[in-house]
């Protein structure tokens, strides 16, 4: 198909004799943002590396932008831009000499660099930051450095690997805004996050990885209404307390869950759950009624939360 | 594909180079100076006096001159095959950001090996101009002279590299210096006459790179013809560099492209 940037067929990842991803199906789409949702060693980085050709495939069909990884790197890459997990900008050099230096990789003239490096430093708002040294820049500008370096070729594909891990609320924000300009432009994205806001934000379509395999797939609200009640009342107990009403707990809902020192109650009507709740001596510290999200989703699936 | 990528590899090196090549360019020219004037002049006149003619017939400055330039380009390419090398795979992780744009790891390693090479000609014509100063030897003989350098050097990075690229941290690297590069420089008859080493050393002192070069270019600024014919040592130089370069490239794609 035209419109598939990204075929992956029982796509398998071993080092050694750990499987690291496991026989994942999934198919990108020209034009979408696609996500990679899991925790910590599900696999996201191992996928993306082997989309981005800098990792051989174990075993399975993977082909990107309708070439073979495996044997037309170079070619794919050229027209892939990456933004790797780790900041791996050069710390001793200026903004402009990490963009200039990163477009020669891909034989570009210097007279096209100028121009492109100052429209992608307008575009990451660092404009003012060009004769700075990255060791000099904050996280999120070093991030935004990053990911005008990923642009430098005009890719077809953008890959993002955790793009705003580690970064405080109002730098994620404006990250986000930056992605959502290049989604509006029609760049193709993928992105990996422990965040389930940021998928919400972000991608069109995601699969839920864990433990190197897809463990769901669909569009952020569509995974909510397949696999979760519409709301959640998130009862607060003191510490112990718990153990001794899980059962009671248990029985108010089809669906709960029990963490540490809160119960998850899922429920189509919060209203009428509060009153049952009100009416019993169970007596939480606190309650709170929030919509379920792509966090509660994992959950359920998986049983544990997404970011530990 | 390869050799245009790789001279992008080599030019971003060079880009890295200019934050500091005043402090490395004048370090090329007194660190030479310095070694004459120590060793070629100070202990020079003591060797030459109780010679009464000096090595093979010359001073010994001259004697040492054309060595010393041999092993400032094998240092030079130890040092870039080490440091440089460590920094890009592990510390600066520059190496595996290059590996996500077209550049592949022949390129890059490839690229490494030319701006290194770029490196040890630096250093070797500096210290061919201070030669010269001295009036060692003629313009023309220390420029010639830099020829077996330079190999010398290039051996000297190809080899540390295929040597560091398996290493797993920098513990190694002190290890290498003191048991490789510098009975290198003191043994290969740089300050001395191989013939002088105890016989079980000689044979290890011949298959070192760094002695075929010193005798290259001491016959070049001094005329005395060398033990071993001049096409055999410079092929030999050769096979160094090339399998030192091709054995690099295996484990950085182990370790980059896991
Ligand atoms: N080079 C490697 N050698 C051996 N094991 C590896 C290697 N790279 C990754 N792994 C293992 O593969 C598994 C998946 O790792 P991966 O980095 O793909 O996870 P991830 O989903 O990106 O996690 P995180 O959210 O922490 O970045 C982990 O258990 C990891 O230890
Ligand atoms: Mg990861």
């Amino acid at each position: 198909m035209a419109d598939e940037l990204i075929q992956a067929r029982s796509l398998t990842k071993k080092f050694g004799d750990f499987v690291a991803v496991d026989d994942i199906n999934f198919v990108v789409k020209q034009g979408e943002s696609f996500g990679f949702l899991g925790p910590n060693g599900a696999g996201k980085t191992s996928t993306m590396r082997m989309i981005g050709a800098v990792s051989p495939v174990t075993s399975g069909e993977l082909s990107v932008l309708g070439l073979d990884p495996m044997t037309e790197g170079p070619r794919l890459r050229s027209r892939l831009g990456v933004v790797p997990q780790e900041n791996n900008l050069d710390e001793d050099l200026s903004v402009y000499d990490n963009l200039l230096i990163y477009g020669r990789y891909f034989d570009l003239s210097r007279s096209v660099l100028r121009d492109r490096i100052a429209e992608l430093l307008e575009f990451v708002q660092l404009t003012d930051k060009k004769d700075a040294k990255i060791s000099a820049l904050s996280g999120g500008m070093k991030r935004r450095v990053i990911i005008a370096r990923g642009l430098i070729n005009e890719p077809d594909l953008f890959i993002l690997d955790e793009p705003t891990t580690g970064l405080d609320p109002q730098a994620r924000h404006v990250l986000w805004d930056r992605l959502y300009r290049l989604k509006q432009q029609g760049v193709t994205l993928i992105i990996t996050t422990h965040y389930m806001d940021e998928a919400e934000q972000l991608c069109d379509r995601l699969v839920v990885m864990d433990k190197g395999k897809i463990v769901a797939e669909g569009s952020p609200a569509g995974l909510i209404k397949e696999h979760t009640p519409r709301d959640v009342v998130e009862l607060r107990f003191a510490p112990g307390e718990l153990e001794a009403i899980t059962g009671r707990i248990e029985d108010l809902a089809e669906h709960t869950e029990i963490l540490a020192d809160r119960a998850l109650v899922y429920t189509d009507d919060a209203e009428e759950l509060i009153s049952i709740v009100s009416a019993s001596n169970l007596e939480p510290e606190t309650e709170l009624v929030r919509r379920s999200s792509l966090e509660d989703v994992f959950l359920r699936l998986t049983g544990r939360t997404l970011v530990d | 594909m390869t050799v245009p990528l790789s001279l992008r590899v080599a030019e971003a090196e060079a880009r890295f180079y200019r934050r500091t090549w005043r402090g490395s360019v004048v370090s090329s020219f007194v660190t030479p100076i310095l070694y004459l004037l120590a060793m070629g002049v100070g202990l020079g006149s003591l060797v030459d006096e109780n010679l009464g003619y000096g090595l093979d017939g010359v001073s010994y400055l001259t004697f040492l001159a054309p060595g010393l330039l041999v092993a400032t380009a094998m240092q030079t390419g130890a040092a870039e095959g080490a440091w440089k090398v460590m920094a890009g795979m592990k510390w600066r992780e520059t190496w595996k950001a290059r590996l996500a744009s077209p550049i592949g790891v022949p390129s890059l390693v490839l690229g490494h090996m030319i701006w290194s090479a770029a490196r040890v000609l630096m250093v070797s014509v500096a210290f061919a101009i201070v030669m010269t100063a001295f009036q060692i030897a003629p313009p023309l003989q220390s420029f010639l002279a830099v020829v077996p350098a330079f190999l010398v050097g290039v051996a000297m990075v190809a080899i540390t590299t295929s040597f560091t690229v398996r290493l797993k941290s920098e513990a190694g690297l002190p290890m290498y210096f003191r048991f490789v590069v510098i009975p290198m420089f003191l043994f290969s008859g740089v300050f001395f006459p191989v013939s002088n080493l105890p016989d079980w050393l000689q044979p290890i002192a011949l298959v070192t790179p760094m002695y075929h070069g010193v005798e290259l270019a001491r016959a070049i600024v001094v005329g005395i013809p060398p033990v071993v014919a001049p096409a055999i040592s410079v092929t030999y130089l050769l096979a160094w560099i090339i399998a030192g370069t091709y054995f690099a490239v295996s484990p950085v794609r182990q370790k980059l492209k896991p």
